[in-house]
């Protein structure tokens, strides 16, 4: 390929995002290189075939509307997520058992509360209608009631200069122990819709930790223990991104 | 005091059906994907910044719960979902070839990953710059141009595997 006419400038050609110069610029190259020439034609081709293909779709009528309750609406998009996380939850409850038997061998395997805390991201993330049980707009109550039945005092912390508001909260059921007072699960979500969970429990051997990571799937989760409660966030998100939040959120309960 | 209109987001409801029909490859899949992302961007209408490329920032919200809900579902999108979606009706004017050509490159479509289908649509079939299409995805542009280039090359071999096996025809070069 010439040295002035690269990959990229062959897709604005066929795109049209070029100016008249680059253009014959272009020109000149694909007149002496045929099998860009060729490309250069299957690919417009691509793009007339799928107006051809979807355009239709524009002329369809259809019955939506913006700002209607539709809370009615039969949520056909939602089956086969139900059917798909079944699937996911079997995959995750086989990496669970998988993690347990390994923990038996390896002490330093992921901690039960970043297990819980994935499984429970994975279970609750994908929701649209349903993602939480009491909603953010419902603060005071949601703290008030996790506090209650956590019997320790919690708090959703504000995740806002890391661009995440609160969407609400959930109570889970333990992770096991008998007598263990349940879990508490706060979600955030950003601009883009992008969701971080937040599960706060108690911890019994109580202690102070660092922050750990931990992996499942592509699930990304940090945990720590700071005193008498145990936190995990849990997102899809990287690493560093995980770890400024989780060191905002670290802060945040010790000011 | 609302960034936008509901009329005006309602005015991108046909090229939101449109997109997400091609992405999902299946009618009510795209229609609820559709519903969600009007009521999302309706709630969320606050945080549009007055001035800035609305159809850009409500693609974007529709792709946020794309990503959210759909990648979820593809494993149970069977291949009867193609195959309906290779049935759906095509322009009756079409003749049989065109047809033929619109349910392949339907089927062809659902074989990309998520990634490049994505790309290949915002730039060929919504005609979104480059950059707009970055800004949809949340990505830099290098990585919508590194998709867009995989994404067209897959498609175009995708075609020309199918076209000697259906019709039993080699193309000529």
């Amino acid at each position: 390929m010439d040295r002035q006419v690269n990959e990229a400038q062959l897709h604005a050609y066929v795109d049209g995002a070029l100016n008249e110069a680059e253009r014959s610029e272009v020109e000149a190259h694909l007149a002496a290189h045929p099998d860009d020439a060729q490309r250069v034609r299957a690919y417009r081709a691509q793009n007339e075939a799928l107006h051809r293909a979807f355009d239709a779709v524009l002329d369809e009528p259809h019955s939506m509307v913006v700002g209607a309750p539709s809370t009615a609406r039969p949520s056909r998009w939602r089956w086969p997520m139900a059917l798909a996380a079944t699937f996911a939850g079997g995959a995750v409850i086989g990496a669970l058992l998988q993690a347990t038997l390994g923990a038996a061998r390896a002490p330093d395997g992921p901690a039960p509360i970043a297990r819980q805390a994935a499984l429970a991201h994975d279970a609750y993330m994908p929701e649209v209608r349903h993602p939480v049980e009491v909603a953010a707009s419902d603060e005071q109550h949601l703290v008030a009631w996790l506090s209650k039945r956590l019997d320790t005092p919690v708090r959703a912390p504000s995740l806002a200069s890391s661009g995440y508001r609160l969407l609400g909260g959930r109570l889970l059921p333990s992770a096991g122990e008998a007598g263990a007072a349940p879990v508490a699960l706060f979600m955030y979500e950003d601009a883009r819709g992008k969701r971080l969970s937040l599960l706060v429990r108690r911890e019994p051997s109580g202690g102070d930790t660092a922050f750990r990571y931990a992996q499942q799937g592509s699930t990304h989760v940090l945990y720590w223990i700071d005193g008498p409660l145990g936190y995990a966030l849990a997102g899809e998100i990287s690493k560093d991104e995980l770890s400024a939040v989780s060191l905002s959120v670290y802060r945040q309960l010790n000011p | 005091m609302a960034a936008f209109t509901a009329a005006e987001l309602e005015a991108l409801i046909p090229r939101l059906r449109r997109f997400a029909r091609a992405l999902t490859g299946n009618r009510e899949a795209a229609d609820d994907l559709t519903q969600d992302a009007l009521e999302r961007a309706w709630v969320k209408r606050e945080l549009w910044q007055q001035g800035t490329n609305l159809r850009a920032w409500v693609f974007a919200v529709m792709h946020g719960v794309f990503i959210n809900s759909a990648r979820r579902a593809r494993p149970t999108e069977s291949l009867d979902v193609l195959a309906e979606a290779g049935l759906e009706r095509v322009d009756e004017s079409a003749g049989a070839e065109t047809a033929i050509a619109i349910s392949e490159l339907r089927s062809a479509l659902q074989r990309l990953p998520d990634e490049q289908r994505q790309v290949v649509l915002l730039v060929g079939l919504e005609q979104f710059s480059y950059a707009e299409a970055a800004q949809v995805l949340g990505v830099p542009i290098g990585t919508v141009m590194s998709r867009l280039s995989r994404g067209r090359e897959r498609l175009r071999q995708l075609f020309e595997e199918q076209t000697p096996d259906r019709h039993g025809l080699r193309r000529v070069k």
